[in-house]
């Protein structure tokens, strides 16, 4: 009985992140390039794998993964150890905690400037209930300032495992990821690798792959830089409409290239996790 | 807004704000002897000076957007190169997203440098009436990478405004960054003494990104910004073999055309996808000029003119009112 007072009052004050098993960052330096959207599918493949995943949303002005989940705005409880993220499942082995839970108003514009948002996100990083987790994934806003050093000062104390970059295959695209490589040095994060996100579109008409953002660009920048290339997601009408319904892509479309594509970047990811 | 220096605690109510000095996150913080002063509520003596030196520029044009991805860049780029393309007029783009700057390399300037001359620093030239700015020249490196916070980066554009010789022009362009914070602040706070057009909001027609355009556009009836209209991009895709129209990202709840009927806003066009446009993007090169006769081409040059109309019939208003 004092043992596990004990050990509850040792819980709170690792924030909750104690029984967390791996902490992986979602990256990228550009906006728009399917981070959130990469963030869902891989906790919802995870998920299918059997494992217990969590989502942290720290996109303060632009938070999308709630809509992504289907979960709408759901009151948010505090318990003796902290905020109770949302579950996106009966069985509770999807939890998500975002900003959009706090807002009153969801066309409400958050115009913060840094420090708030700062003081905003250590809170909610250390004040997580997250209970036990296998992998928790984290998603970022697009950039290199506030957010992101915000994060990592927080999260330093538990164990950030590495970070997965996002980009898309033209050179506007993978230019920026390319600082935000060097973010990850500055910032002693291990890049667990690089997915190429909107790679290639196939006509559903007539099979017709038109490469509309280039084709390559992730592949090429892993090579420049030496980061493991995890796999590359074409772009996928079903996969959109999916992500804009707030529906589990990968239950529903299990037969597409897609479906296969994001499969083995996650389970390649799982086993760098595990090896590590 | 107000201004909250790099040495300030996490609470910091603002050097300009009320509470400046005397709030309890004002404890120990090096600046609550100033701030407490009062000297830290007058307005920044830079607002007044951004106004003189901007006072030669006829008209201002913000691209905002709170979602990143949605083609800001891409949009800036090519309205400047619309507008320069009439020779009579001088056309300028300044980018102030300081952590991704795109435009040097959408602009084909990759790898130049600013300079300094007795006037500020000069920015680079990309046709004799088309001048760009951006902190991408002021990097030594492509992997370079700005981590800076909120304060220093709204130094930098504070200096970009105030000190960079931008002579006199027709058209200033500025392109942000995805959100509404530090720089979105800063721009229109910087700006507050000069006259501002507008501003032009880019989306993509799936509601993940107008839940965040719907948060911009708050942002900009807050700060008192007005809207010029509205811009989907990517909207649709023309198969180039077989001619079929696919909805990639498709717009669920009607897209920008119901979002702009719910909240009376001017949409000034849907521009398709096209691979041509990232191509010319990455090659740094005018997608208007490499294949002007393609639908999109099209498509921008009426945006292009509905915004020369809105601008032009602004100073005619002003001129009937004044």
């Amino acid at each position: 009985m004092v043992e596990s007072l004990i050990q509850n009052m040792e819980q709170t004050n690792d924030g909750g992140l104690a029984q967390v098993r791996h902490v992986v960052l979602v990256l990228s330096g550009k906006g728009g390039v399917g981070k959130s959207t990469i963030t869902t599918e891989l906790a919802l493949a995870f998920r299918h794998a059997g494992k217990k995943v969590g989502i942290l949303d720290v996109d303060l002005c632009g938070p999308s993964i709630p809509r992504m989940l289907s979960i709408g705005r759901p009151d948010v409880h505090q318990c003796d150890a902290g905020w109770v993220p949302v579950y996106a499942d009966a069985q509770k082995s999807l939890a998500l905690m975002s900003i959009g839970f706090l807002l009153e108003d969801p066309d409400e514009a958050v115009v913060w400037r840094g420090p708030k948002k700062s003081a905003m996100i250590g809170q909610f990083v250390s004040d997580v209930a997250w209970g036990e987790l296998d992998v928790l994934l984290v998603d970022t806003p697009p950039g290199t300032s506030d957010e992101h050093l915000a994060v990592l000062e927080n999260l330093k104390k538990h164990r950030v495992d590495g970070a997965i970059l996002v980009t898309t295959p033209q050179a506007v695209s993978t230019g920026d990821v390319r600082r935000e490589i060097t973010f990850c040095k500055k910032t002693g994060v291990r890049v667990l690798g690089i997915v190429e996100n909107m790679s290639g579109f196939v006509c559903p008409h007539c099979s017709e792959c038109s490469n509309i953002f280039s084709k390559g660009g992730g592949e090429d920048l892993a090579k420049l830089t030496g980061s493991v290339f995890l796999g590359s997601v074409p772009l996928d009408p079903l996969l959109s409409s999916s992500i804009e319904e707030g529906k589990d892509f990968m239950q529903s479309f299990p037969n597409s290239a897609t479906f296969s594509a994001i499969n083995s970047i996650s389970q390649a990811l799982l086993s760098s996790l595990q090896n590590d | 807004m107000a201004d909250v220096p790099d040495n300030a605690p996490e609470h910091c109510p603002g050097t300009t704000s009320e509470q400046a000095g005397k709030s309890s996150s004002c404890e120990g913080c090096p600046n609550q002897k100033v701030c407490a002063s009062g000297a830290t509520k007058a307005p920044d003596p830079a607002i007044a000076e951004i106004g003189a030196k901007l006072s030669t520029v006829k008209h201002k044009i913000l691209v905002l957007s709170g979602k990143g991805g949605v083609g800001k860049s891409t949009f800036s780029a090519h309205l400047a190169h619309a507008l320069a393309s009439d020779s009579t007029k001088e056309v300028a783009l300044l980018d102030v997203d300081i952590c991704g700057p795109s435009i040097p390399r959408i602009m084909g300037l990759e790898g130049e440098q600013v300079h300094q001359s007795g006037s500020g620093w000069s920015p680079v030239y990309v046709d004799d009436n088309l001048a760009v700015m951006s902190i991408g020249f002021l990097l030594s490196s492509p992997d370079d990478a700005v981590i800076w916070r909120g304060p220093k980066k709204n130094g930098m554009i504070k200096q970009f405004l105030r000190d960079v010789d931008w002579g006199d022009l027709d058209y200033l362009i500025v392109d942000t960054p995805p959100g509404t914070s530090d720089e979105h602040l800063s721009i229109v706070q910087y700006l507050s003494a000069t006259h501002v057009d507008g501003a032009v909001i880019i989306t993509t027609p799936q509601e993940v990104s107008l839940q965040d355009v719907r948060k911009e556009i708050r942002f900009c009836q807050k700060v008192k910004l007005p809207i010029i209209g509205v811009v989907e991009n990517m909207s649709g895709f023309v198969c180039p073999s077989c001619k079929n129209t696919s909805q990639i990202f498709p717009p669920t709840t009607g897209g920008a055309e119901r979002m702009c009927a719910d909240l009376n806003l001017p949409l000034l066009g849907k521009v398709p996808l096209d691979p041509r446009i990232a191509r010319s993007c990455d090659e740094g090169k005018s997608f208007l000029n490499e294949v002007p006769d393609s639908p999109s081409a099209e498509v921008y040059q009426n945006i292009v003119q509905s915004i020369k109309d809105y601008c032009s019939n602004r100073v005619t208003e002003e001129q009937s009112t004044t």
